[in-house]
């Protein structure tokens, strides 16, 4: 396992122009990583529904490189999105999958199946152009340059610590953030697309 | 007596208001009531369709390609929708963009009595997420497709059409 604070400072050079993504609790680090906050999009979706939203802009914006990371406990949730990405071929898309395996955000329960479930490859299985999978930083820093020149879509499958919050929802630091409508109406300004 | 070939609702006028209202994508679950409409769907060049794997999928890939500048719609099954609640409340109500969802209504008939479960509760669950929503049976009804899209794209929230699965034609013969 990997931390993803580190994982994402190794993706964060090739990046590029990439929408970027992010889901979980493993996915709060990336704020503190990227470079570009006008290019991260912000789709929060219950129940695993961030991944097929998240498809659905891949599929509107076919011309910009949108890099997803999911969490394994939303996958699951909706496991059938695999192969509806991988049915529509989108060559633009990137679905990292951080995988603490455990549901870090309710104390740390297992997800089923945590240790023994091979998610690169179902998502290889179920028609994804590649697929790769990393349990440490060092063999993700050395192949993350040439994932990132791929043709989509691409899954990457990677082992990371979870980051468990005990504490009741309400009593939990919040930090800024902006607000997911911010992040819709900022990126889509960066792109041009019309808010009419 | 009703005249069942002309109270028709045919997939043509359907896939014509789709494009009135510029619609790009259809964001699907096939059933078995609705393979010719499927089909001359996919015939269309100015319409993609992407098959999703479960309904709860398609209002958020709706939700994506909204955000992305496109005009999707949702087309499912009303046991689907009712299995969709989550994704409706998310991914469609709270987001705040306009969409339009067809579904098909199972079971529904003009008997005035109807047994399955399906069609008995699709206007009550409706109702619950406070999601207007209009009936269409026949091309007369037409209309009523495009009220629904200037609905929700004045009020920016999500207007169903409810397809009358008794007299459509959407099934291949």
């Amino acid at each position: 396992m990997f931390d993803s604070e580190d994982m994402f400072r190794a993706f964060q050079p090739h990046r590029d122009e990439s929408i970027v993504i992010v889901t979980g609790t493993s996915g709060r680090s990336w704020l503190d990583v990227t470079t570009k906050p006008e290019r991260d999009l912000t789709l929060q979706g219950a129940m695993g529904q961030t991944t097929s939203a998240a498809l659905g802009f891949a599929l509107s914006q076919p011309k910009e490189r949108v890099v997803l990371f999911d969490s394994e406990g939303s996958l699951l949730m909706n496991m059938g999105i695999l192969a509806t990405i991988a049915g529509k071929k989108p060559n633009n898309f990137f679905h990292f999958l951080m995988d603490n395996e455990c549901y870090a955000t309710t104390g740390g329960q297992p997800v089923p199946n945590a240790q023994d479930i091979n998610y690169a490859g179902m998502a290889r299985e179920a028609g994804y152009a590649a697929s790769y999978e990393f349990d440490n930083l060092e063999d993700f820093t050395n192949n993350i340059e040439q994932i990132m020149k791929q043709t989509g879509p691409v899954f990457v499958a990677m082992k990371v610590v979870p980051k468990i919050e005990n504490e009741p929802i309400g009593r939990r630091q919040r930090r800024p953030t902006r607000r997911p409508a911010q992040t819709i109406a900022d990126v889509r300004a960066e792109l041009g697309i019309s808010s009419d | 007596m009703v005249n069942q070939q002309a109270a028709l609702l045919k997939p043509e006028t359907l896939v014509e208001e789709f494009k009135k209202n510029g619609v790009t994508h259809i964001v699907t679950i096939p059933d078995s009531e609705t393979n010719y409409l499927y089909e001359l769907m996919k015939e269309q060049d100015w319409l993609d369709i992407i098959p999703a794997s479960r309904e709860g999928e398609t209002f958020a890939i709706a939700l994506g390609l909204s955000v992305g500048g496109k005009v999707p719609v949702c087309v499912i099954q009303n046991t689907g929708m009712m299995e969709s609640g989550d994704s409706i409340r998310g991914m469609a109500i709270d987001a705040g963009f306009p969409l339009v969802m067809v579904i098909g209504y199972r079971g529904w008939n003009r008997h005035g009595v109807i047994t399955d479960t399906a069609a008995k509760y699709t206007e009550t669950f409706l109702h619950a997420m406070g999601v207007n929503y209009y009936l269409v049976e026949n091309d007369d009804d037409a209309p009523r497709i495009s009220i629904a899209f200037e609905e929700a794209k004045a009020t920016k929230r999500p207007v169903a059409v409810l397809v009358g699965d008794e007299y459509h034609g959407f099934n291949r013969v």
